[in-house]
């Protein structure tokens, strides 16, 4: 399983910890970003990476690269073409039939011989229910760390990752460092970065990769894929605008107001985590950093007070508006627009406001 | 059947406070339960148990009193619990607590005999890292189930186990062998109370509690701090921005109050209306 021994860490002393690298790990740079393609399609959190990788990368003077995948096709060449696109210097192309769907015994070999064979000194994963899959794997076999769910990612004067992720249940933030083992890996979950600029002007090398991979080795299969509904699908993490409610609704009924809002507006609607506890919405409606990172034109908060555990998802938003009772909920230190009044009451007014406002009668008027 | 679920003790998030001035998690008081998650993989296991027979132990790593959290799933209807505890323990990464849970493991099985499955829950709530399950696999050899919504089947016969795993944009229907490590989705079974039978016999069970010398953990190295490659160099709590949000006065009725945020949203943002009333009119 891990051929490669542990090397011995220095003894550390935590927060004052120093780097020490040890040699054998010397040789490893430039940043990777793991291009998650699945079934022809690459999952936006990709290009999200790649812009945050490229920052890296031109901070630590090397290479960008882009880590693809697949079965080989037309898939993983759209995706390594979009990668350059959106940032990479070049690509590490790993084509395989065994690689057309995901499965972890394949993924996980393939990455580890890569970055065995490649050294990376960053590889960065989306905190997806893929990415999240293979990281784990990928990061215990190589036995180096791995800093899950990232809200920034930056580098330090000595070169280090730095790491940054809500802790404590999402009450504080914390840095976290790799600082003597290599790669040095993170994953950052869907829309907590901005999508960098595409410009197509860029083009890079391709690398192409031989895994060890075996099929008749490979014990998991895959007997059928079944695509979710369009309908059941939310929307939320690219809705350009989401409304969203929280305990100062103060009951289910209450939370319908909610989606009356929404459904004026053309609006996406979701809920803060201890509604999904007490089952008013469901999971895929949740909104932060255990549900869904969103990042619209306009955000409506009603009723959320705001812990960190909520801001790190919705912080990427244009403009946050907060309707809350107290005054001093920690939502009012990162909203645009507030207002200290009582969202049930609040909601049917502004739902009716944003009828009129919107209305596409108003809308020719204006435009005559 | 034998089937091991490991679980974690964790501070009821909802009631975690921050101290307004230190920015120091106040952790007296706050209440501890079971990492919700690990209830659904609890129940999935205990529904495989009673249906082809054997036994489910629970598994947890953590300080003293998370016995009380091993004492709860006995109440559930676990037959065994056990407590692996250590000062060496402290301040292990996801890295190291994989390491040393992948060693009690080892050992329950040098016990008690070979695992069919393992289940762990899809992450915790303390964490939210949702990478000791993949690491306990790797660390064992086992095949890897993550985010599954369904155990369509599971022969110990044959030794295979068909489930339906949430993937990006559909379901996934894998078929793999046993022994593998399965972290069950949330809201995917109906967790059980459990029976008056088990709430006694959790009453006055023996919860198992192991040092690092009596799991045989073979490099103490590897726990721990020391065995972290991970540091966590800074908890901070985030700044606010220099500007508070820019309050907006309620008026005399609500109706007034929306026609004020309706000003205040679109003099800062012109150009939403004329994209909003396009959304709201479905284009």
């Amino acid at each position: 399983m891990s051929d490669k021994p542990a090397p011995a860490a220095p003894q550390q002393s935590r927060a004052s910890a120093k780097k020490e690298l040890p040699e054998h790990f010397r040789g490893y740079k430039h940043v990777w970003v793991f291009v998650e393609l699945e079934r022809g399609v690459v999952h936006p959190v990709s290009w999200e990476l790649l812009g945050a990788g490229r920052k890296l990368a031109d901070q630590l003077k090397v290479d960008l690269a882009a880590v693809v995948l697949g079965a080989p096709g037309e898939g993983t060449r759209n995706a390594i073409q979009e990668a350059f696109y959106y940032g990479a210097d070049l690509a590490y192309l790993v084509e395989d039939p065994i690689l057309a769907d995901y499965r972890n015994e394949p993924f996980s070999k393939a990455v580890t011989q890569l970055v065995n064979t490649h050294k990376p000194e960053i590889l960065l994963l989306g905190a997806t229910t893929l990415g999240r899959d293979l990281a784990g794997s990928v990061a215990t076999t190589l036995l180096t760390g791995l800093t899950a769910d990232c809200t920034e990612l930056a580098v330090d004067a000595d070169g280090s990752l730095a790491a940054t992720r809500p802790t404590f249940g999402g009450s504080l933030l914390c840095t976290i460092y790799t600082l003597n083992y290599r790669p040095q890996m993170a994953t950052v979950r869907p829309r907590q970065l901005p999508t960098p600029a595409r410009d197509e002007t860029r083009s890079g090398r391709v690398i192409e990769f031989k895994p060890d991979l075996d099929e008749d080795k490979i014990i998991t299969k895959l007997l059928k894929f079944i695509p979710d509904r369009e309908s059941a699908k939310s929307n939320l993490a690219f809705a350009d605008v989401v409304v969203a409610g929280g305990l100062g609704l103060q009951s289910a009924e209450n939370y319908q107001l909610v989606r009356n809002l929404a459904a004026v507006l053309g609006a996406e609607f979701g809920g803060s985590r201890p509604l999904v506890q007490k089952g008013w919405i469901t999971a895929d409606r949740q909104i932060g950093q255990t549900g869904k990172t969103i990042r619209p034109k306009l955000y409506i908060a009603a009723g959320i007070s705001g812990a960190i555990q909520h801001r790190v998802g919705v912080e990427g938003a244009d403009c946050i508006v907060a309707i809350n009772t107290d005054k001093n909920a920690p939502i009012f230190d990162f909203a645009h627009v507030g207002i200290v009044t009582d969202a049930i009451r609040l909601l049917p007014a502004l739902t009716e406001a944003f009828r009129k406002r919107l209305s596409p009668e108003s809308a020719d008027r204006l435009a005559g | 059947m034998k089937i091991l679920v490991c679980i974690k003790q964790v501070p009821d998030s909802a009631q975690i406070r921050v101290h307004p001035v230190t920015n120091t998690i106040m952790r007296q008081g706050v209440p501890t339960i079971i990492n919700p998650y690990d209830l659904f993989s609890l129940e999935e296991a205990l529904k495989l148990r009673d249906k082809f027979g054997g036994e489910v132990t629970v598994l947890t790593m953590g300080p003293p009193m998370a016995e009380a959290a091993l004492r709860k799933t006995l109440a559930i209807g676990a037959d065994r619990a056990i407590l692996l505890t250590d000062r060496f323990f402290a301040g292990a990464d996801t890295l190291a607590t994989t390491y040393a849970l992948a060693q009690a493991i080892k050992k329950i099985q040098k016990t008690w005999g070979d695992l069919d499955l393992v289940f762990t829950g899809k992450q915790t709530i303390d964490g939210d890292t949702a990478q000791v399950g993949p690491g306990v696999a790797k660390r064992l050899d086992l095949l890897q189930l993550t985010y599954v919504s369904k155990i369509v089947e599971a022969d110990a016969e044959k030794r295979e186990v068909v489930i339906e795993r949430r993937a990006e944009g559909g379901t996934q229907v894998l078929k793999t062998k046993m022994p593998c490590l399965i972290a069950m989705l949330e809201g995917t079974n109906e967790v059980r109370r459990g029976s008056i039978s088990d709430s006694l016999r959790a009453a006055r069970a023996e919860i198992i509690t192991w040092s690092a010398k009596d799991a045989e953990i073979e490099d103490l190295s590897k726990c721990g701090l020391k065995g972290s490659p991970t540091i966590v160099k800074k908890v901070f709590a985030p700044t606010p921005r220099t500007e508070r949000a820019a309050f907006v006065e309620p008026g005399k009725t609500a109706g007034d109050s929306a026609d004020a945020i309706l000003e205040a949203i679109f003099k800062r943002h012109p150009a939403l209306e004329d994209d909003m009333t396009k959304l709201a009119s479905g284009f």
